[in-house]
């Protein structure tokens, strides 16, 4: 798993470059009684096009791995490449669904979804139409004049959806993006996100607690060890025939056995995470 | 509940206490007034003033330059508090500076700067605005600085991910943000302006509603003290409803609590 190191400063964009790629990456969280070692030595490539989702205990990394490839912080060691250059500051070629709501509450839906393209220097006129055509996309035409508050838990988060995509970004971040949805709603949105998916293959960088969703939605899991120094601990590559059904999927006997195998990595992990957690209350 | 049976409901508050006020100053009880007239006046002796001022026209004067006292310190208050909320807030290092002499003045009783601003701008209506703006200062820039800081760090990191450039973030979450927080206290700021101007008004002026209270009180003129106090009570719960409706167009995308049911 150890991926060599890139020697010299090769500036070239070369179309076999992958999307992304995280090179024995590690983060410490820094507070005033001390440190958390939170990650290391975590190591992924994300190919151009692939649908990779990270599953992993909780307060194992994920949101910290995500927001590492957006660029919000920085390593405190190894580095970070974007589609073959070196990652410095905010990662543009990024879209980023958040895990927490990040809807602008001021702002109705059209104008949400507008916002990403006006501030690139797009009309207000263009920006509205191509915003409303993306709301019709995600089936939410009839809310454009709604704000935020005035929408359900998974009509954000399909506002939120078209907010990042109406920029067409290279790399599609996403953290536990469906996580407080309800299982019907989840895999309606994972066909939506499927199909979205399927017009153009953005690289996918997918996180969740849900194995089930992970293996249904991509073509690569990855499991990430319990923290602290929470690292990529397994890959395992979903070879399930597309265009995929996220509920039918499921019935199929390659995906029970592909879930087996990684539940038994994961299920070390999770459990890892809760003898931790008892020993410190001991 | 509905509002016609909330207006009757409110309309007889009214009622009873104008009627318990007219019996105990118009009728003798035991021998005597239980609220003597010379110190409470009476309701009709109040009406009659009112209606008087009003015929007359001698009150437009003094309302005309009670509201622009309170108009011109809530505006030079608003800027003032929204232009240095948003710089301490974006310059913790500036906030950090100020911070002693910001809780200085601010836990200050704003009336004894009264006298001074009198003696530095005269009788004249500009003193009076002083006073509302040291009011209106604090809690626009309180709450400016509050609605800057607390941006939720998720709407920021989406606005940044989404190509906002600084200026972009100031126009598009910041300065929301911040004018969201400022209209909420949209009621006591304007409020804080009546009350400088009032207050100032009081203390030393040639005109204004305030100056018309204390000119009754000056002779024992209990009626006109009264009728002044109405006047301003109908003042401010007339500019309380222009607030309000401003405050309804400019914050509709806030959630407004659900209409329980009774
Ligand atoms: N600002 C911070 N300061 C200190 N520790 C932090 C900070 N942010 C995160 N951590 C710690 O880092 C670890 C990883 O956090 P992270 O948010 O990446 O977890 P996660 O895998 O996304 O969890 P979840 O599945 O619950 O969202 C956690 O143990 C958390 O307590
Ligand atoms: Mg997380």
């Amino acid at each position: 798993m150890e991926a060599s190191r890139p020697t010299g400063s090769e500036k070239v964009v070369s179309k076999t470059a992958p999307a992304m790629r995280l090179d024995g990456v590690g983060v410490a969280y820094r507070f005033e009684k001390g440190s958390y070692p939170a990650v290391e030595r975590a190591d992924l490539t994300v190919a151009d096009g692939e649908f990779l989702s990270i599953v992993g205990p909780t307060g194992c990394g994920k949101s910290t791995l995500l927001n590492l490839a957006a660029g919000l912080i920085a390593p405190s060691e190894g580095r970070i490449e974007v589609l073959g250059q070196p990652l410095q500051g905010l990662n543009p070629s990024a879209g980023y669904l958040f895990q927490a709501d990040a809807l602008f509450p001021w702002k109705t839906a059209l104008e949400n979804v507008a916002i990403g393209l006006e501030v690139a220097g797009i009309s207000p006129a263009e920006a509205h139409a191509r915003a409303r055509a993306w709301l019709a996309r995600v089936g939410l035409s009839a809310f454009a004049g709604r704000y935020p508050h005035m929408l359900s838990g998974g009509q954000k988060k399909r506002v939120a959806l078209a907010q990042v995509l109406i920029r067409d970004p290279k790399i599609l971040l996403m953290d536990e993006p469906f996580g407080p949805l309800d299982a019907q709603t989840r895999q309606i949105m994972g066909n939506l996100l499927l199909d979205l998916w399927n017009a153009d293959r953005k690289a996918v960088l997918f996180v969740t607690h849900d194995l089930e969703e992970a293996i249904a939605l991509s073509d690569r899991v990855v499991v990430m060890s319990a923290g602290p120094n929470a690292c990529i601990i397994g890959d395992w590559r979903i070879s399930l025939p597309r265009p995929r059904d996220t509920a039918d999927v499921r019935l199929e006997p390659a995906f029970h056995e592909i879930h087996r195998e990684i539940w038994a990595k994961l299920k070390e992990e999770v459990s890892k995470t809760y003898t931790q957690a008892e020993e410190e209350t001991a | 509940m509905r509002r016609a049976q909330l207006l009757a409901l409110q309309f007889l508050v009214a009622a009873v206490a104008l009627t318990i006020w007219h019996v105990l100053t118009t009728h003798q009880f035991f021998g005597r007034y239980l609220l003597e007239p010379f110190f409470f006046s009476t309701p009709a002796d109040v009406a009659a003033r009112v209606v008087r001022w009003f015929r007359e026209g001698t009150i437009w004067r003094h309302l005309v330059v009670t509201l622009s006292e309170v108009l011109l310190a809530f505006t030079i208050g608003s800027l003032a508090g929204v232009l240095v909320g948003f710089w301490f807030a974006r310059k913790p290092f500036v906030a950090a500076v100020f911070d002693p002499y910001v809780k200085m003045i601010n836990s200050l009783p704003r009336i004894v700067l009264a006298p001074i601003f009198t003696v530095w701008l005269g009788f004249g209506i500009w003193s009076k605005v002083a006073l509302g703006v040291t009011l209106v200062f604090f809690i626009v820039f309180f709450n400016v600085y509050q609605g800057v800081k607390e941006v939720s760090p998720a709407v920021l990191a989406n606005a940044r991910m989404l190509g906002m450039n600084e200026r972009q973030l100031l126009r598009h979450v910041y300065w929301p943000s911040a004018l969201s927080w400022m209209f909420s206290s949209l009621h006591t700021s304007v409020g804080f302006a009546v009350v400088g101007a009032v207050v100032g008004e009081y203390l030393g002026a040639a005109a204004g509603l305030g100056y018309l209270i204390q000119q009754a009180e000056g002779i024992f003129d209990v009626a006109g003290v009264f009728a002044g106090i109405f006047v301003l009570g109908v003042f401010v719960i007339v500019i309380d409803a222009v607030v309000t409706l401003v405050e309804r167009r400019l914050l509709a995308w806030r959630p407004v609590a659900a209409e329980a049911r009774d």
